[in-house]
């Protein structure tokens, strides 16, 4: 065991786990933040995306001990406070989910994409979205929420400071 | 005693409870925090089998025997009984209940119920829900409904058939109005109506269903809340794995249970001896530890001694094989026989065909992996032990089936929570990884939230049958189908036909041919298999629908006129049965689908429409594929059109989700969907060698439903068996490429 410091929604963490823990694990079993899924553990669904230093990445290849000091934010911080990010609002108002349960993983892969993308083409959401699977076949629904959200007047604003590169793992 | 005694006798029980002393009452408001004057009306079910004497306990005993509550303040909660699993149920029965109620959707809050008799049967499965409680659900709301113009009536001293309830209120034409909430008090204290005298709303008067609503989690799922099996989190939880024999059914021997024990967050790890009941307890090593991630880790160092003397030794290779020889051969087994086939297909002016078609094992593949969250706490001071069960399930009350025989506990020992599941498509009907998370609980004395890794979801599922079918049919000189014959060749498990591995006697085309005959043959396997999306229909469907289009094409017609003469005049084979074909059903979405999608436009060098009807889960749907497949076998399917006939809609937005997830899950597993096992053990792990759809390669899907006035019935499978054979068969028609296996990619397509 041994201690790292993360920064999680904003607020910072100390957590004591094992170097090769995968945040995955830290986030959900020791700070309890179940939002953030488990599907495949190799990094080939997205049910288990977050945004490190703002960069999509799956959680659970990505060791605590390898990002320690570094910021995280997670489908519970999405939202500022009680006003929902637009496509939080685009999901609920499309009625996205079946199951539910990969949609944190796109959410937070959508997110990403609209940080540096604030008006994504098909291409463009094929190519941010290719990672994330859909058991349910939301597929079509998603595509509709991403320019829905796109379109609202709070949409999110670009930032140079995103990339939508490879993983990190 | 009769059903109007019984419902009487009920009737009397609810008015009984709903005037219980009012010690109990406030008891009951304090616990289920509703403030001030609420009411509570029992569920009134159809509960044949119950002895009229245990009426009165079952209703009166426990309050929360419920479906509605209003509080003064007007919110009105309804529990949503039957699990939730992606197929939008939770959303659609309280529709229901609204809408009788005369309540605004907005005032209503939805809750999962809890697992309890009284909420009647709450599973999920074979598209059966909404059929089975839409009068239960309509009788609820009617009943509230009634007690608040009663109320009502009292108050405005006003004759009740001036009342009406609306928008959460009972009006008056005067204009004088009083809201659900002010009523509350009063209602819970009108007599509950007896179930016959109760009216339903006119489809015209609808103002919830047939409506779009969004899922009433939707708000939770999209920001992260914990809702699912796996997100449970008691006090004090270890979590916990277990690893069983790759070669299914095989014995633990031996494990490095010392060496386990030393790893990071590791707290115990032990032997398991199970029951040899692949849908109880296997074999097996347990490891309990502080973490998923310790657990986990730890599996992967296990090194376990199996006895694999009595464990499968299935292999694919082997049952295609067997397959094969029997191609254009005759099942031992007659299944069902009309007319002279023989005759038909010696008739030297008749034109035969015949086919061979595969398809093979495919995997659930849920997204949330097998969990299940249990604590088993031995009894001090002589109280017994009790157990309380967090569970993603599609049949809650199953984890009793074993609880007793198998851990000596009493039903009322047992708590079960009904968690919402990361999918299921007739995967979570068993309680193997239920009684591994309670033998875990037990042995460690603590809870333990058990569960799989991606790699035992899939190497231990309970699979879709693979299978195989030899088709045969005769055409007349002028193109007319007069002989069909099907062998199918299926599998069964200790000598009982698994989950889909059935051919009906009334399968298309068999009842609307004169001369037909299905013969069968069974391989006995040892692959644990069960039910997946539209059992049976996922593979048939794909043969005979590709098969009467191999049939049109050898008769130089057109499919879609030789299919409507098949189908032939409009009948219904067995009427008032809703699991029975009603032609003239078909043939109107047959129609309606072939106009939606510009059947018999031309279409350009290596494009091609495919058309396919099949009748599955009481609902008659068709669709239309087109596709495009280039020089290197990249098939693209552009657009998907859908008729479907289920009756009224209850949830637009919902019926449309599964109509179009049911048609993205179709291809995906016609596109490269395989498992296959060899010497019994199951070769794919993960999603590097088990390929899904994704994103870019999902088709547009036009769906257009037929509202017709039959009973409303499920959506939650029918519409994935025509997705395989319209593609296939818009792949011939654009390449002449006739697929007769599945999945596509061993035929060398990509998507």
């Amino acid at each position: 065991m041994a201690r790292y410091q993360l920064k999680v929604n904003g607020k910072d963490e100390e957590l004591d786990v094992d170097p090769e823990m995968p945040l995955l694990w830290a986030l959900r079993d020791v700070l309890g933040l179940v939002g953030t899924k488990y599907g495949c553990g190799i990094a080939q669904c997205g049910a288990c995306t977050v945004h490190i230093n703002g960069t999509p990445t799956r959680s659970c290849l990505v060791r605590v001990s390898d990002i320690s000091g570094q910021s995280v934010r997670t489908i519970e911080g999405l939202a500022e406070g009680t006003d929902l990010h637009p496509l939080q609002q685009a999901w609920i108002d499309l009625d996205v989910p079946q199951c539910g349960y990969c949609q944190a993983g796109q959410i937070m892969s959508a997110a990403a994409l609209l940080e540096v993308k604030p008006r994504p083409t098909d291409a463009d959401i094929d190519a941010a979205m290719v990672g994330n699977y859909c058991r349910c076949g939301t597929y079509n629904r998603i595509r509709k929420a991403i320019h829905s959200a796109a379109t609202y007047d709070n949409a999110a604003t670009p930032s140079s400071a995103v990339n939508l590169g490879e993983d990190v793992a | 005693m009769n059903d109007n005694d019984l419902v009487s006798a009920v009737t009397k029980a609810v008015y009984r409870a709903a005037f219980r002393p009012n010690l109990n009452r406030r008891a009951f408001l304090k616990l289920s925090g509703v403030a001030g004057g609420g009411f509570v009306l029992a569920s009134l079910l159809p509960m044949r089998h119950v002895a009229a004497e245990d009426l009165g306990s079952l209703v009166g005993s426990v309050e929360l025997n419920t479906f509605i509550k209003v509080s003064s303040e007007g919110e009105i909660t309804i529990y949503s009984s039957n699990p939730e699993m992606g197929q939008g149920i939770k959303t659609a029965l309280p529709m229901i209940i609204a809408e009788e109620m005369g309540a605004k959707w907005e005032d209503v809050r939805v809750l999962q119920s809890p697992v309890d008799e009284r909420f009647g049967r709450q599973g999920a499965g074979g598209s059966t829900t909404i059929p089975r409680s839409f009068d239960l659900m309509r009788q609820m709301g009617a009943s509230a409904r009634e007690m608040f113009i009663g109320a009502a009536s009292t108050a405005m001293e006003l004759p009740k058939d001036e009342l009406k309830a609306h928008e959460s209120a009972v009006s008056h034409a005067s204009g004088r109005s009083l809201t659900f909430g002010q009523l509350a008090a009063l209602a819970v204290k009108q007599p509950v109506p007896d179930p016959s005298t109760l009216v339903f709303k006119d489809r015209e008067d609808y103002t919830i269903i047939g409506t779009s609503i969004s899922g009433v989690d939707n708000l939770e799922i999209v920001t992260g809340l914990a809702l699912f099996g796996i997100d449970t989190r008691v006090p004090d939880m270890l979590y916990g794995a277990y690893h069983k024999c790759p070669a299914i059914g095989g014995e633990v021997v031996s494990a490095n249970i010392d060496e386990i024990k030393k790893l990071p967050g590791v707290k115990d790890a032990f032997l398991v001896e199970g029951n040899g009941n692949v849908r109880e307890l296997l074999d097996g090593v347990a490891i309990v530890g502080s973490s998923t991630w310790a657990v986990f880790n730890a599996k992967k160092k296990l090194k376990v001694e199996w006895d694999e003397s009595g464990a499968s030794k299935d292999s694919w290779t082997g049952l295609v094989a067997r397959a094969k020889a029997l191609e254009n051969k005759r099942g031992d087994e007659l299944i069902d026989e009309r007319g002279d086939v023989d005759a038909e297909f010696s008739n030297t002016e008749n034109q035969t065909l015949t086919a061979f078609y595969e398809y093979p094992f495919v995997s659930h593949f849920c997204l949330e992996p097998m969990n299940c969250s249990a604590h088993y706490k031995a009894g001090t001071n002589g109280e017994k032990d009790t157990l309380e069960l967090w569970m993603p399930t599609q049949f809650p009350a199953g984890a009793y089936r074993v609880t007793k025989p198998m851990f000596g506990l009493e039903q009322e020992q047992v708590t079960i929570h009904q968690m919402r599941l990361g999918g299921s498509f007739g995967r979570r009907v068993s309680t193997e990884y239920v009684c591994e998370a309670i033998e875990m609980s037990r042995r460690v004395g603590a809870p333990v939230k058990h569960t799989w890794t991606r790699e035992d979801d899939i190497r231990h599922d309970f699979f879709r049958v693979g299978g195989f079918q030899s088709v045969k049919g005769a055409l007349s000189a002028s193109g007319k189908l007069v002989a069909f014959e099907d062998h199918f060749i299926g599998m069964t498990n200790n000598g009982k036909p698994v989950s889909g591995s059935r051919f009906r006697k009334t399968e298309f085309p068999m009842l609307n041919v004169n001369n037909v005959r299905a013969t069968k043959t069974m391989f006995e396997i040892g692959t644990p298999c069960g039910p997946w999306r539209a059992p049976g229909a996922n593979t048939t469907a794909f043969v005979i629908q590709s098969f009467i289009h191999e049939l049109a094409h050898a008769a130089g017609r057109d499919h879609l006129e030789f299919l409507l003469e098949i189908m032939g005049e409009p009948r219904w084979f067995e009427q008032g049965n809703i699991r029975s074909l009603n032609t003239g059903r078909a043939v109107d979405v047959i129609k309606l689908v072939a106009e939606k999608a510009g059947w018999g436009r031309k279409m350009p060098q290596g494009h091609g429409l495919g058309l396919a009807f099949h009748f599955s889960h009481a609902a008659h749907i068709a669709e239309v594929a087109e596709v495009s497949v280039d020089a290197n076998k990249k098939l693209t399917v552009h657009n998907v059109t859908v008729a479907v006939d289920i009756g009224p809609i209850i949830n637009m937005s919902g019926a449309t989700s599964q109509v179009e997830g049911a048609v993205i899950d179709g291809l995906s597993t016609m596109a490269a969907q395989k498992i296959t096992m060899e010497n019994g053990r199951i070769q794919q792990s993960n999603f590097h060698d088990y390929k899904i759809l994704r994103m870019p390669s999902s088709p547009k899907v036009d769906i257009h439903f037929i509202q017709s006035d039959h009973a409303p019935t499920g959506i939650g499978e029918p519409a994935l068996p025509p997705l395989a054979p319209a593609v296939g068969n818009a792949i011939f028609a654009a390449t002449g490429h006739r697929v007769r296996r599945m999945p596509l990619s061993e035929e060398g397509y990509t998507i």
